[in-house]
């Protein structure tokens, strides 16, 4: 039992974080698109890349589906190079990053907000383009707000239950998750593994939460004066 | 050595139009004015932070805004030095990378020269909270040196000063006009700056000009 809350603990916490680095690049930039920019369609974005915060889990695990799935818009053009996600382990990685991303988007977005415009244009007349702008000025000084939302989205990812069972199953050592295997271990009656398996997740979620908050909560700077 | 600076500016801010039109030859140029007169919009207008909506602005012989001409060039682009009220130093680098971060490659001026001309050489490694109002104005007037501007923008430069770092602050914008031969327009409701470091004043009121001459004559 205690190889099986190893394994579980181990590919959540992989899966997790592979999802949280896939999601970061289009996550950080609609964060700053959405911080800094007007366009067409904008509040439309922000609401469409909101809701999975709202749906049921479930919910955006079907959309994945049909998107993913062996006839979907994606999975169809995957399908003829040899590439099945669904019930596969990058599936439990593209669940994870669809609950995590709107997390990551809202933060890093008040952490853009609070960014003054007056550094990035101070760097412009310093002889800087939008890119350099962008890594050396913008970037560090939302740095920790955009790091507390990465973790936040970390966090989701760990806890993830409802979009991986439809898209990736809960087959045991290849897609079951802490919180899967909590459920299955319920269902199952092995009340010691489900409470073994809680006691890993509430640690871990425990540890992320508290990072997260502290990077959020920090005393203000003169960057967002 | 002088340089040839054309200001033909209309830039509209909800109900406030900015109105300018004149070209003079200057090495300090005071601009001056109440709160409001539309200073610190010309001076961003120089430096590419506001668009005029018509108009010319020329440095030398380098255009850098020409509604005629569909002329804009993008402040990354137009070289110059911009010295904000605030300073405005990056909060999250050092004295010495804020200095550095405009430097561009085989060009400039050589850092222990401005270290040393602005004298702040002692401060390079400190963190920037750790700077006095007046160091972090040498500090903000080094980085803009760094990048080699072909025109200095100074706004404000002695706001939020006490008197005794005000004329600590002065000798150093002589140096960058009589040692680096670089010019500036210098936002300033200070006569004694105006006095001893301008060889031109142009006056604003209601974001139009009311004086441009030398300042013996104008009325600060």
């Amino acid at each position: 039992m205690g190889g099986e809350i190893w394994q579980i603990t181990w590919f959540t916490v992989l899966a997790a974080i592979g999802a949280t680095l896939v999601m970061l690049p289009p996550g950080i930039a609609l964060a700053w698109l959405l911080a800094r920019k007007q366009f067409p369609g904008k509040s439309l974005l922000d609401t469409v890349a909101s809701l999975p915060l709202v749906m049921p889990a479930t919910a955006t695990g079907l959309i994945l589906l049909y998107l993913f799935g062996r006839y979907g818009p994606i999975g169809g053009l995957l399908a003829p190079l040899g590439v099945n996600v669904v019930f596969t382990r990058v599936a439990v990685v593209l669940a994870m990053a669809s609950m995590g991303f709107p997390l990551l988007v809202r933060t890093a977005r008040s952490g853009f907000e609070e960014v003054r415009p007056r550094y990035e244009q101070l760097a412009a007349t310093l002889g800087a383009g939008p890119w350099r702008i962008f890594f050396t000025v913008t970037l560090p000084l939302a740095g920790r707000t955009v790091l507390a939302g990465t973790l936040l989205a970390l966090s989701r990812g760990i806890g993830e239950f409802g979009a991986t069972i439809v898209i990736a199953g809960n087959i045991p050592g290849r897609t079951r998750t802490l919180a899967l295997g909590i459920f299955n271990a319920i269902e199952v009656g092995h009340d010691r593994e489900a409470m073994l398996l809680l006691f890993v997740s509430v640690a871990i979620a425990f540890v992320l939460i508290s990072l997260s908050n502290r990077l959020i909560h920090r005393p203000a700077t003169e960057a967002r004066t | 050595m002088p340089i040839a600076i054309t200001l033909d500016v209309t830039l509209r801010q909800g109900s406030f139009v900015l109105d300018v039109h004149e070209h003079l030859e200057t090495d300090v140029l005071a601009l001056v004015g109440h709160s409001g007169a539309g200073k610190t919009s010309v001076i961003e207008a120089i430096a590419g932070l506001r668009t005029p909506d018509a108009g010319e602005i020329r440095v030398g012989d380098r255009v850098l805004f020409s509604s005629a001409r569909a002329i804009d060039l993008r402040a990354r682009e137009r070289r110059i030095g911009y010295v904000p009220q605030d300073a405005l130093l990056f909060p999250h680098l050092d004295v010495r990378h804020n200095i550095l971060y405009g430097v561009r490659k085989g060009e400039g001026l050589a850092l222990d020269r401005v270290l040393a001309m602005l004298e702040i050489g002692a401060l390079v490694d400190r963190r920037i909270d750790r700077l006095s109002g007046g160091e972090r104005q040498r500090v903000a007037i080094a980085r803009a040196l760094m990048a080699s501007p072909s025109l200095l923008l100074l706004d404000e430069p002695f706001a939020g000063l006490d008197p005794s770092l005000r004329e600590r602050i002065l000798p150093y914008l002589r140096r960058v006009r009589d040692d680096l031969g670089i010019p500036m327009i210098c936002v300033s409701h200070e006569p004694a700056l105006v006095e001893a470091l301008a060889d031109h004043v142009l006056a604003l009121d209601r974001g139009r000009a009311v004086f441009s001459g030398p300042p013996g004559r104008a009325s600060v």
